[in-house]
């Protein structure tokens, strides 16, 4: 269990001060011009030595992802922008930064920006966030009545920092889908090449970093790399917000060590499973987009990018979805089928045709009206639509059934039995056209 | 140079060119929907995925991705791309399932069928049977005017439509609303579309989700005949395909000319076929005791040898229309001068423009090639989005590049681009004259500047003085060298500069288009009918198509053949010459213009020495070479604008009118057209919207 001493987020549950002044007591805000004087080189060496993978679900190395900003503009300004355009069901992470601690975002904001010689960061925030837009303005607002940022200010690089707010689609979480919407377009995955980091927000050099990614780098400066590689296991190194839901005793945010088992998460901080660990169905370990992993699978595994990879799933956001045996899992994921359907930006072929043909044989497989042969014809759609697409949401569609039908493949051919033994009954199955 | 290897063959394309069209030269077939070559890409159809080697593992969209993003091998051997491995192959069989999932596929009763892209590729790339078993998807059909009839449930979602509207069109009229399944094209809140150009849109439609409301179920593409021609709706001379059926023309689509139209056409040359029907002069017509009766040839030509031999030469005339081919000009011309007549005139409206001045004084210099080149344009009383449509999309083009200003001066409404409004008549024109105002100096400092004339500039008494003033400007601003002449005269009839080349103008002693028509005892009208004739107190012979006012002031009709009947040369406004082809032959007893004239000579007594179209173009060849060589430009000399620079005059103070009224009424074949009235009126804001059907 992670050590409070080692936590990062300090106010996470909000229990304390949000202000500038509390957040400067607890340790946010010091010596931020320091860091900044050691200049850019420095600044993105150590955050790849301290080995942060990204945190928005890829795992992308930060400190790489930061080097790829041109050295030396051509005329073009840079743009940080931070995706706060959290809407994966399940995850719930910068959420609680944004709402709770969103000064450890300001102050990475100005070093990440630093770091990527950018003149501005945009943030980008989901529709829904309401209130955490608002804690959010509140907290650049205090930096900037500081003189934290903005022109002339106390740590000596000019930077700006806008909030901006979504209007609520998921496809907007996408980097260039964010971008376009940004540029108040309407919201779609660009093609890439060319990367942000070339042709990125208003065609200039641009990086677009997940709100945790930015909020943990001024910790991670302050107490340096190898304190924060020294967490974790080797390339999984240091705290991650995970985001616990469903069937626990006690649903939670919590900031933990990268590769706790998963026992020891749901033991130490969820209060254990709902009916102990015996009632374990399954758990989706990354956030709705990832395959879901069964019970006897994942209890002893280290909650981790590569471990979770090995079982063929992943850690994407680390939001834990915890199904205990009373799930109805292949209305589960028929559910989420349902929310890539909706979520679909219908820009290209696979996604826009393909996540609504697998979200209505979904729905008979709940029922069980369908033919076995069905399945691997749904399995066979997943592959067409995975990598075909521009963006990442056609796989994002595609995983969590094809990883129903590798580990509970029997039950949804029970349902289809089941349903054609039925089949003689008195009333006759009425199928309405839609 | 780049060298990429496509399928095991090695080849060195140009840097710029994406994965698809390195495969297209290396003569692999890679299926495509939303890809066009004038369009940008989007890369959403996902059809033309291809493998790269040592990428990602999975295909990559071809159209997508330049040949400069593959990175070369270890050893720096050429990046190599596959598009026949079995990944290949099951994308793209994925790819058209799904596009298939939701298609109607009701291809027996649908307008695209036979020239379908999505058919083709279905046969091509597709399998055989369908997997999908649940309901599909229903589209409401949306309204967006008389022209483009949309059958929304076959819509792919390629977005070519959009992206033409809003780049080459130049107007955000056609949009994607909705998202995912949901995802649907329309107009805002289903308006009519208002541009010029939208019936484009229909042949960049890879399904039949978009296609022509007039030609809705009329034909198959398999029965018709085609007929490469060019168009004379405006003086631009589009390449256009004459589709007919029999000898009824069907529809018309462009051909591509880089040189000139590219590939796109106006709505009216496109839609304007249905006039072809209607209003037709089908037979001789003399007007006895006050009322046309229909007469035959010899009774009608009789009437017309009498009417002659009561009066002078120089109370003969001619005035030739906006349709008419060189050939029945040069045929009249020499009619009219072996009567001993000089009375001839090829511009009913009176432009100032004069075959003695140099044939650059009156033609398109920098040809529409060249404003691809042009750093700076001065329009002066024209409007080319209503004169020249397909110019002014190549306007448009080349100031999306961001590398031209435009400056107008006269009313010129919305173009389509941005330009700075320098007034409204001849008082801006001089005052840039006298280098005053700042878009003189951007003129000045433009490698390539270009100033456009346009017929409403050079009407009136100020005519003359207005292109002589806008000859001095070019020649003051260097628009005038050997490399590059920017001085264009945009003409917008399609006869007009033939007629200049051929001499039909009055000679030394001849009178004007307005003095024939009131002077004239006999007064021959090649269809004429943009012309004033209550002066006209003579005799009045109408040589033409259509009933409209020549042939309601007549005296006796000769029925002619419209464009899509006859063999005929035309010369556009940059002064090429380009010919048409017969399609079908004219209605009833009609024939073509130049044989009427031939065979009235004859009763004349002025026999004309040639029998057949053959030996008119011979003759005509003889005395003009520049006519032989179709497709090219002959072009003038530069030094004697710098003379007709000098000329001056008295500019006055006039303020440029539009060149007409209503851009879908501008010659008798659009007057007589059902569509075009109900374009125009939906233009003049007269229609109730009409509800979707």
């Amino acid at each position: 269990m992670l050590a409070d001493r080692d936590r990062i987020f300090t106010n996470i549950y909000g229990q304390f001060d949000k202000s500038l002044k509390g957040v400067m007591r607890r340790g946010g805000w010091d010596g931020t011009g320091d860091i900044l004087a050691k200049g850019r080189d420095w600044i993105i060496n150590e955050m790849k030595a301290s080995g942060l993978r990204g945190r928005g679900g890829a795992g992308f190395p930060t400190g790489l992802k930061w080097s790829f900003m041109p050295k030396v503009s051509d005329g073009r300004p840079s743009y940080l922008v931070v995706n706060a355009d959290e809407s994966e069901p399940g995850t719930c992470k910068d959420r609680e930064i944004l709402r709770n601690d969103p000064h450890t975002l300001v102050e990475g904001c100005l070093i990440a920006g630093f770091a990527m010689g950018a003149i501005a960061a945009y943030i980008y925030v989901r529709g829904e966030f309401i209130r955490e837009r608002e804690a959010l303005q509140r907290a650049v607002d205090e930096a900037y009545e500081a003189g934290l940022i903005g022109k002339n200010n106390k740590n000596g690089y000019d930077f700006e920092i806008y909030v901006h707010h979504g209007a609520g689609a998921y496809i907007c979480g996408e980097e260039t889908a964010l971008l376009e919407s940004l540029e108040g377009k309407k919201g779609q995955p660009r093609l890439k090449p060319p990367f942000p980091a070339n042709v990125g927000l208003y065609g200039c050099p641009t990086t677009v970093n997940n709100v945790e990614s930015i909020a943990v780098a001024p910790t991670i400066l302050r107490r340096g790399a190898s304190w924060f590689a020294g967490i974790g296991r080797p390339n999984n190194v240091g705290t991650k917000l995970f985001a616990v839901s469903g069937h626990v005793n006690n649903p939670c945010t919590v900031e933990e060590a990268l590769g706790i088992t998963f026992r020891e998460l749901i033991d130490e901080h969820c209060g254990g499973i709902r009916g102990g660990w015996d009632n374990l169905l399954a758990v989706i370990p990354g956030g709705s987009s990832v395959p879901l992993v069964p019970a006897e699978q994942i209890i002893d595994t280290p909650m981790d990018f590569d471990a979770l990879r090995d079982l063929k799933s992943g850690l994407g956001t680390a939001a834990v979805i915890v199904m205990d045996k009373s799930t109805d899992v292949v209305k589960a994921i028929a559910r989420l089928s349902y929310f890539y359907k909706h979520e679909s930006c219908g820009q290209c072929t696979p996604c826009r045709e393909g996540t609504g043909w697998m979200w209505r044989v979904m729905e008979r497989l709940v029922r069980g009206e369908a033919q076995k042969r069905e399945i691997d014809m749904l399995l066979d759609v997943t592959k067409q639509v995975e990598g075909h697409t521009i963006c990442a949401l056609g796989d994002a569609a595609a995983w969590p059934i094809q990883g129903l039908m590798r580990h509970f493949r029997p039950e949804v051919e029970r349902r289809i039995d089941e349903f054609s033994r039925n089949a003689h009954r008195a009333e006759p199955v009425l199928i309405a056209a839609e | 140079m780049a060298k990429i290897k496509v399928d095991g063959r090695e080849l060195e394309v140009p840097d710029h060119y994406t994965l698809l069209q390195a495969a297209e030269d290396a003569g692999a077939e890679v299926p495509r929907f939303c890809f066009h070559e004038r369009l940008s890409i989007a890369g959403n159809c996902r059809m033309c995925l291809v493998e790269v080697k040592g990428g990602p593992p999975k295909p990559q969209a071809s159209c997508a991705m330049g040949v400069k993003d593959l990175r070369p091998g270890p050893n720096g051997e050429a990046p190599e791309i596959f598009t026949n491995t079995p990944m290949v192959k099951k994308a793209r069989e994925g790819v058209m399932e799904f596009l298939l999932i939701n298609h109607p596929l009701d291809c027996p009763i649908c307008d695209q069928g036979g020239e379908c892209d999505l058919q083709d590729q279905a046969m091509a790339f597709g399998v055989d049977a369908s997997r999908y078993g649940e309901n599909k998807r229903a589209v409401e059909d949306k309204y967006i005017g008389p022209l483009v009839k949309t059958i929304m449930n076959r819509c792919i979602h390629c977005t070519r439509c959009v992206r033409f509207t809003t780049e080459v069109a130049g107007i955000s009229e056609l949009g994607l609303i909705g998202r995912g399944e949901d995802a649907e094209i329309t107009t805002y809140l289903e308006n009519a579309m208002t541009s010029e150009l939208q019936g484009n849109v229909i042949d960049l439609c890879p399904v039949g989700a978009l296609t022509s409301r007039p030609y809705a179920f009329q034909a198959r593409p398999w029965e018709l005949r085609k007929t490469e021609s060019v168009d004379v709706m405006d003086a631009v001379g589009s390449a256009i395909r004459v589709d007919s059926r029999g000898r009824e023309v069907m529809r018309i689509l462009p051909r591509v000319n880089e040189q000139v139209n590219e590939e796109w056409i106006s709505d009216k040359t496109r839609f304007v076929w249905d006039g072809l029907k209607t209003q037709r002069l089908d037979r001789p017509y003399v007007r006895v005791d006050g009322r046309l009766r229909p007469a035959s040839w010899g009774e009608a030509f009789e009437a017309i040898r009498r009417a002659v031999s009561a009066t002078s030469a120089e109370k003969i005339g001619a005035v030739a229309g906006d349709l008419a081919t060189v050939e029945e000009m040069y045929a009249l011309k020499s009619l009219l001068a072996s009567l001993g007549s000089q009375n001839v005139d090829c511009r009913q409206d009176g432009a100032a423009l004069d075959p003695s001045h140099g044939r650059s004084s009156y033609v398109f210099n920098p040809t529409i090639e060249g404003i691809e080149q042009a750093d700076a344009l001065l329009i002066v009383g024209a409007n080319p989005r209503w004169e020249a449509s397909v110019l002014n999309a190549r306007i448009r083009k080349r100031w999306r590049t961001g590398a031209l200003q435009v400056g107008v001066i006269g009313n010129a409404g919305d173009l389509r681009y941005e330009y700075t409004s320098l007034g409204a008549g001849t008082d801006s024109l001089n005052e840039l004259v006298a280098g005053r105002g700042s878009f003189v100096d951007v003129l000045k400092n433009a490698k390539r500047p270009m100033v456009i004339v346009g017929q409403a500039a050079l009407r009136g008494e100020s005519g003359a003085a207005v292109l002589s003033a806008a000859a001095k400007l070019a020649n003051d601003v260097g628009a005038l060298g050997d490399e590059w002449n920017g001085f264009a005269v945009l003409q917008n009839a399609a006869s007009r500069v033939g007629g200049l080349d051929v001499g039909f103008v009055p000679g030394e002693s001849g009178l004007n288009a307005d003095g024939i028509v009131a002077n004239s005892d006999v007064l021959f009208l090649l269809g004429a009918d943009e012309i004033d004739l209550t002066p006209a107190k003579g005799f009045v012979v109408y040589v033409g198509t259509h009933g409209d006012r020549g042939a309601h002031r007549a005296d006796v009709i000769l029925p002619g053949s419209a464009y899509t009947e006859k063999a005929g040369i035309y010369v556009n406004t940059e002064g090429r010459v380009q010919q048409t082809n017969r399609a079908g032959f004219a209605p009833g007893d009609a024939k073509d213009e130049w044989a009427i004239i031939r065979a009235l000579s004859d009763v004349l007594g002025k026999r004309l020495p040639f029998d057949s179209l053959q030996q008119l173009r011979a003759k005509l060849f003889a005395e003009f070479p520049h006519f032989a060589r179709f497709g090219e430009i002959e072009p003038g000399t530069h030094a004697s604008l710098s003379w007709l620079g000098t000329k001056g005059g008295d500019l006055g103070k006039t303020v440029f009118r539009p060149a007409f009224e209503d851009f879908y009424l501008t010659n008798p074949i659009a007057r007589a057209s059902a569509v075009m009235a109900e374009c125009s009126a939906l233009a003049r804001g007269g229609f109730q919207q009409q509800a979707a059907e």
